[in-house]
């Protein structure tokens, strides 16, 4: 193609992006199709992987085919292994997308859809790919180190430190969070609880298979899996529609909640081979498949958005979470525009396994623009619903009231439509008892994916089926990072408790993995039972906890990229880490302060204790808050959560700080700028 | 191509998906261990697969770089 040729197509590309933008901003009063979105977002990534990676592949890192990566040099067989890119790729995209990216995008819905595609599409390519890119590429040139490692050894021990404590505060947030939106999809609903259910003994007879009837054949054993899972799938149906077995199978929010806790708990101390690593096999090909299918569903249906570009609740009244468009839109979308836990994935398995250096761009910028693609998706699942329902299902009992009636008469002050006698027929559709205040976003998202589904496939008769399996592979997905996550987290505070008490370190010493695995379970646990008990929800309080502490993780990895850049002598590039970085902290910093001291009940955590407090007082409780126990509980427990948001401020200030004066002493030349790069060894010739 | 070759293409073929699938989702890659092994430290004693697999799941979930949220 000729050189001018090819300027015309990307000029196209690019003016296909701004038109699309254009046409979502200035819409108005009408419903317009998905195709806008779709054209805005992947237009967008074109422009930002064409041109914007290669600023920092061609300049900052100059990646160069020619040297040999730690996979070529250091090939044990086991750990660093060359593989193709297509595979790294597959391997890193399953590794980062989780439930994140779908939650986010659905719960930030209540501002409109504007805010979300924009935060989604202009965070990921100057924020979010660029920090995964960024870490990627220099873990490969330091054989494949840790982000904490390269925390102490760029910026200094303190940053280090702080890193691996937040590490394991964010993991904590994190998992509670998660817990909770399996919880609220599972609660009062037998035919989720018994497929969910029934997914641990079939992954438990998969490990069996593997272990000894056809060891290593875990294709085989998936495939199985799969077929049985879907088995579970109808099982759960007959169940719900047997009265009196449904009964048994419909449990209340606090007993699914503590199920979650015993199964994370065993799943975390049980031999791997037995729980965990068949149901993340099984949870790898569900995502894969699903996210595949969503693709297609949505490119095939192209659904109309009924949600407005922007709704009356940027203004912070909104029903799902509190606070104001700014900065909370940019704290609920974490996973998908910029998500920091992926630069432990970055900085993980992924650098061991890159065949050569520029492979980093496509793996490390590129599976992120798909993972953002994931959160437009579930954007558009979410906008897909009409207002009414959309916030019939996300608002908390304690502003929508506890029937279909006085949910429609919520509406309608709100000055959305919904039907009570549609709600309720819908609710049935889908085979649930209700599907008021199903919050956590999972719901929603499973009945938005359900009616793309259905319709893409013609009819809408299979709507329950579809709504089961959306929730199926939620639910799979997210316990797989429940079981997983404890596991770590078990580790991580072994790691940090050996310090205390050597003991305790042991992590084949029964007693130590049973103390740690249940002190981190109950750590995440007392969260989730707080946010089940929770009269507006729980995700009000803890989704933007989890944004925080994700975006604080960020602001580390953007630290260490930007100190990277300055020790490579790349000083002038470093506006590409630092851009992001100053958005980061300005959110964070901002939505901390509100969450700490906004004088709304409802926002600030202090002033929702006030609130509390004076109610015990003048013994004037609400009807929601049944004890006088329960009031001192909730209070605790504002004050635990101001502790947490005060301590992720303080960590982003301590490592701030530091990587300021690292810059600044490298920059005036009171310390040497000396890269900690492995040096340059050339890729061995074939034949050699 | 008699009918013999397409079979043998065939099942050549989906082996090699069945490969790809496999690396993907992270199943630990014995044969490719021994292999290395052979070649490259060839005085050094192997794990069996089941020590293989074992020591490579172990390590996978006591990290946090093998998953996200």
């Amino acid at each position: 193609m000729s050189k001018v040729l090819r300027a015309g197509v990307w000029l196209l590309v690019a003016l296909a992006a701004a038109g699309a933008f254009a046409r979502l901003a200035l819409s108005r009063g009408e419903t317009i199709s998905a195709a806008w979105l779709l054209t805005a977002a992947v237009c967008s990534y074109a422009i930002a992987y064409r041109f914007y990676s290669k600023i920092i592949a061609a300049k900052v890192f100059a990646l160069d085919a020619k040297r040999a990566t730690p996979a070529v040099r250091l090939d044990d067989g086991r750990d660093f292994v060359p593989t193709n890119r297509w595979i790294v790729f597959g391997h890193h995209f399953a590794a980062i997308a989780g439930p994140g990216p779908l939650v986010g995008p659905t719960l930030a819905a209540q501002f409109g859809y504007l805010p979300g595609i924009i935060w989604i599409v202009v965070g990921v390519a100057l924020g979010g790919a660029v920090q995964d890119f960024v870490i990627l590429a220099a873990s490969v040139r330091r054989n494949g180190k840790s982000l904490g490692q390269m925390a102490r050894e760029e910026i200094g021990p303190i940053a280090g430190m702080t890193a691996l404590v937040a590490i394991l505060g964010i993991m904590i947030v994190l998992l509670a969070v998660l817990a909770l939106v399996v919880v609220n999809a599972l609660k009062s609903s037998p035919w989720g609880i018994v497929t969910i259910g029934l997914t641990i003994p079939i992954a438990m007879l998969m490990g069996i298979y593997l272990r000894w009837i056809r060891p290593g054949r875990v294709l085989e054993a998936s495939a199985i899996g799969i077929v049985l899972i879907i088995g579970a799938l109808y099982a759960g149906r007959w169940v719900a529609e047997q009265p009196s077995l449904a009964a048994t199978f419909t449990m209340s929010g606090i007993s699914v909640a503590i199920a979650v806790m015993v199964y994370s708990f065993l799943a975390s101390v049980l031999p791997v081979w037995f729980l965990l690593a068949p149901r993340d096999y099984l949870s790898a090909f569900v995502k894969i498949g699903v996210v595949a299918a969503l693709a297609i569903g949505i490119i095939v249906t192209l659904p109309p958005l009924h949600m407005p570009a922007l709704t009356q609740f940027t203004d912070g009244s909104g029903p799902v979470f509190a606070g104001k468009v700014f900065p909370f839109a940019f704290i609920t979308i974490a996973c998908g525009a910029i998500s920091g836990f992926h630069a432990l994935v970055s900085s993980g398995t992924t650098p061991k396994m890159l065949d050569s250096e520029p492979d980093a761009r496509m793996i490390g910028y590129g599976s992120m623009l798909m993972e953002s693609f994931v959160a437009v998706m579930a954007l558009i699942a979410a906008c897909a619903l009409t207002p009414g329902v959309f916030f019939a299902i996300n608002a908390p009992a304690g502003v929508i009231g506890t029937t279909a009636a006085s949910a429609a008469e919520w509406a309608r002050t709100a000055g959305f439509t919904l039907n009570p006698a549609d709600m309720e027929a819908l609710a049935r559709q889908v085979g649930e008892q209700t599907l008021l205040s199903r919050t956590g976003g999972a719901p929603s998202l499973a009945l938005g994916m359900a009616q793309i589904f259905s319709n893409a496939l013609g009819g809408g008769t299979a709507l329950a089926l579809w709504y089961h399996f959306a929730i199926m592979f939620e639910a799979l997905f997210i316990l797989t990072t429940l079981d997983a996550g404890t596991r770590v987290g078990r580790f991580m505070l072994q790691d940090l408790g050996r310090h205390v008490w050597e003991p305790f370190g042991r992590v084949s010493w029964y007693p130590a993995v049973v103390l740690s695995s249940a002190l981190i379970v109950a750590m995440w646990g007392h969260f989730l039972y707080q946010g089940v008990l929770d009269p507006l929800g729980g995700i009000n309080s803890l989704w933007p906890l989890f944004g925080i502490s994700n975006q604080l993780l960020a602001t580390v990895a953007l630290c260490v990229g930007t100190t990277v850049f300055i020790k490579m002598g790349k000083a002038k590039y470093s506006y590409i880490t630092i851009m992001p970085l100053i958005w980061l902290t300005i959110v964070t910093m901002s939505a901390g302060w509100e969450k700490l001291f906004s004088p709304e009940a409802k926002l600030g955590f202090l002033a929702h204790a006030k609130v509390i407090e004076g109610q015990v007082a003048s013994g004037a409780l609400p009807a929601a808050i049944k004890t006088v126990a329960d009031a001192r509980r909730m209070i605790f427990n504002d004050y635990l959560d101001a502790a947490v948001t005060i301590f992720f401020m303080v960590s982003v200030v301590v490592i701030l700080a530091a990587s300021l004066r690292e810059w600044a002493a490298c920059l005036r030349g009171t310390k040497p700028v000396v890269s900690s790069e492995v040096p340059f060894e050339a890729v061995p010739v074939a034949g050699d | 191509m008699t009918s013999r070759e397409i079979l043998l293409e065939t099942r050549h073929r989906i082996s090699r998906v069945a490969d790809v699938v496999r690396r993907i989702i992270g199943v630990p890659d014995y044969d490719r261990y021994v292999a290395h092994t052979r070649t490259h430290h060839p005085g050094c004693a192997l794990m069996t697969r089941e020590e293989f697999i074992q020591q490579r799941l172990v390590d996978k979930y006591s990290r946090p770089g093998s998953r996200c949220c």
